[in-house]
């Protein structure tokens, strides 16, 4: 359904217009339709419907684009404060880099993996 | 060539030695291809003797394993008894390139994780066309949530690449990866790496032959996640496991302890507050695990919490209704009021687990309403213990 909207002033979105090549990458892969084309570059049309996956941040060569990635899963947010070995998926201070891409998942497949 | 492979297939019989250990021990052969594993040696991640491996695709690269794109029911069950948690850590296949249908040289490259379920959708949906399919190994999890782990990333990717000797097989240098690979891998450092551009095809597999019919271009919609009341009612199983795991539990220690304190004796006040016990604990699961994923679009708030928590007030209202009912014995109104504090907590708290198998929260807003939601909840946990903890001696 499209009309599912989250909480309002919550993400963490940062666009950068002056650095923006127009390549159109973020507009492939951002699942919400956050951004538009505009005047051969992008515009934040939607910013309350970001769900902060980071594939935006992520695939801009430009780096025009910044957020605090992850996933949002109350089970995970639980159990990373309660084990310090870390829950399913990394916290915002992991950013989108490749810091934890080869470290093993602690997740034991909850309610947040299916 | 085709009996050789048939050979390779087949196990070997006991005390026979294959016809010519160079066919069969190949020991340049890719990690977990078909020939490594018939010689006796160490085997490596069997591929011949899994049920959805038809047979194998001869490629530049070696002998890769073919799979159609017909599910079995085999499959199918597989899908099931992962969705109420079966074996779900080991519902996987074993990462490298696979043959779905015969491709050639030219057949397009499509990456998925090596969750089974995403290998299966995968290839159901492009079942008639040949392509090459492209494993990543993602520790067992879907794309999306391995994506956003950064297991199913850049690195994992250019690796696969190049274990499985892809720019041998394949004349073309474009990989299509499902859209929702995205926030684990940059196009453009895969690009760099290997020399492969990725593509990113629509998010669901299904849509995958008309985006290719298309010259590889995607609608709108495609790129679109919703969350259909189809997909939220797929996902009420792995709500109800871990709800179930803590509230049968749960129910069997109130049913007991609600013998205690009771002026007419232990069992008539088991059968009194044991058994509201658990029909109270029923509600609350019911409505948490079932009612809050089928009904969410419609239940006023934002939040997951507030939400989960208008619905425990109206099974609260229901408790009331068999209350009247003389289907559960009229208890005193401390108990009554546990409940009535406790079954929206627990709702609440189930709902909130939700968003972790929603499409559309964010981190931020996950983070945001729990600091307010929790202690809440637990709050009214609490309180509600309280009260009950006070019918028992209080009367």
């Amino acid at each position: 359904m499209n009309n599912l909207r989250y909480l309002k002033n919550v993400v963490t979105l940062e666009f950068f217009p002056e650095k923006c090549t127009g390549c159109g990458v973020c507009l492939e892969v951002c699942p919400q339709a956050v951004f538009v084309p505009e005047n051969g570059r992008v515009r934040v049309a939607d910013r309350d419907a970001c769900m902060e996956c980071g594939a935006c941040a992520k695939n801009c060569p430009a780096k025009a684009i910044g957020v605090q990635a992850g996933v949002g899963c109350a089970n995970a947010v639980m159990t990373s404060f309660f084990r310090k070995d870390g829950a399913c998926v990394c916290g915002p201070e992991c950013g989108t880099g490749d810091d934890h891409e080869d470290d093993p998942p602690a997740c034991s497949g909850g309610s947040c993996c299916c | 060539m085709r009996k050789h492979m048939n050979d390779i297939l087949r196990k070997p019989a006991e005390g026979k030695t294959p016809d010519s250990s160079a066919e069969c021990c190949d020991h340049s052969a890719l990690p977990g291809s078909i020939t490594a594993s018939c010689c006796g040696g160490p085997v490596k991640p069997g591929i011949p003797e899994t049920y959805f491996i038809s047979g194998a695709a001869n490629t530049a690269a070696g002998p890769v394993p073919r799979v159609t794109g017909e599910l079995s029911s085999q499959d199918r069950w597989g899908s099931v008894k992962c969705r109420w948690g079966i074996g779900r850590m080991s519902y996987t296949v074993t990462p490298g390139l696979y043959a779905l249908g015969s491709p050639d040289a030219d057949a397009p490259v499509l990456v998925t994780a090596n969750y089974k379920m995403s290998f299966d959708k995968l290839r159901e949906a492009m079942r008639g066309w040949d392509a090459w399919i492209l494993v990543l190994d993602t520790k067992g999890i879907n794309v999306w949530c391995a994506a956003g782990a950064g297991t199913l990333g850049t690195k994992e990717l250019v690796r696969r690449i190049e274990q499985s000797r892809l720019a041998e097989v394949v004349n073309h240098r474009v990989l299509i990866l499902p859209q929702l690979g995205a926030p684990g891998v940059a196009a453009h450092e895969v690009k760099k790496a290997s020399g492969f551009k990725v593509r990113y095809g629509p998010i669901r597999a299904a849509d995958l032959p008309a985006f290719l019919e298309a010259g590889m271009k995607a609608t709108q919609e495609m790129r679109r996640k919703t969350f259909p009341l189809r997909e939220r009612a797929e996902l009420i199983p792995i709500e109800l496991t871990p709800a179930l795991k803590i509230s049968v539990p749960l129910g069997m220690a109130f049913f007991f302890l609600g013998g205690l304190g009771s002026v007419a004796g232990y069992w008539p006040g088991v059968r009194h507050s044991g058994f509201l016990a658990v029909w109270a604990l029923l509600l609350a699961v019911l409505g948490g695990a079932i009612l809050f994923p089928v009904l969410l679009p419609w239940i006023s708030g934002r939040a997951f919490s507030l939400k989960g928590f208008f619905l425990g007030l109206v099974m609260d209202i229901i408790l009331w209704f068999f209350l009247g009912s003389g289907f559960v014995l009229l208890p005193g109104r401390l108990e009554l009021w546990a409940w009535m504090f406790i079954i929206p907590a627990l709702v609440s708290h189930i709902a909130m687990n939700f968003t972790g198998a929603s499409t559309y929260t964010s981190l931020s807003g996950v983070k945001k309403e729990m600091r307010w939601a929790l202690p809440l909840q637990i709050g009214g946990a609490i309180i509600g213990l309280a009260l009950w903890v006070g019918a028992r001696v209080i009367h």
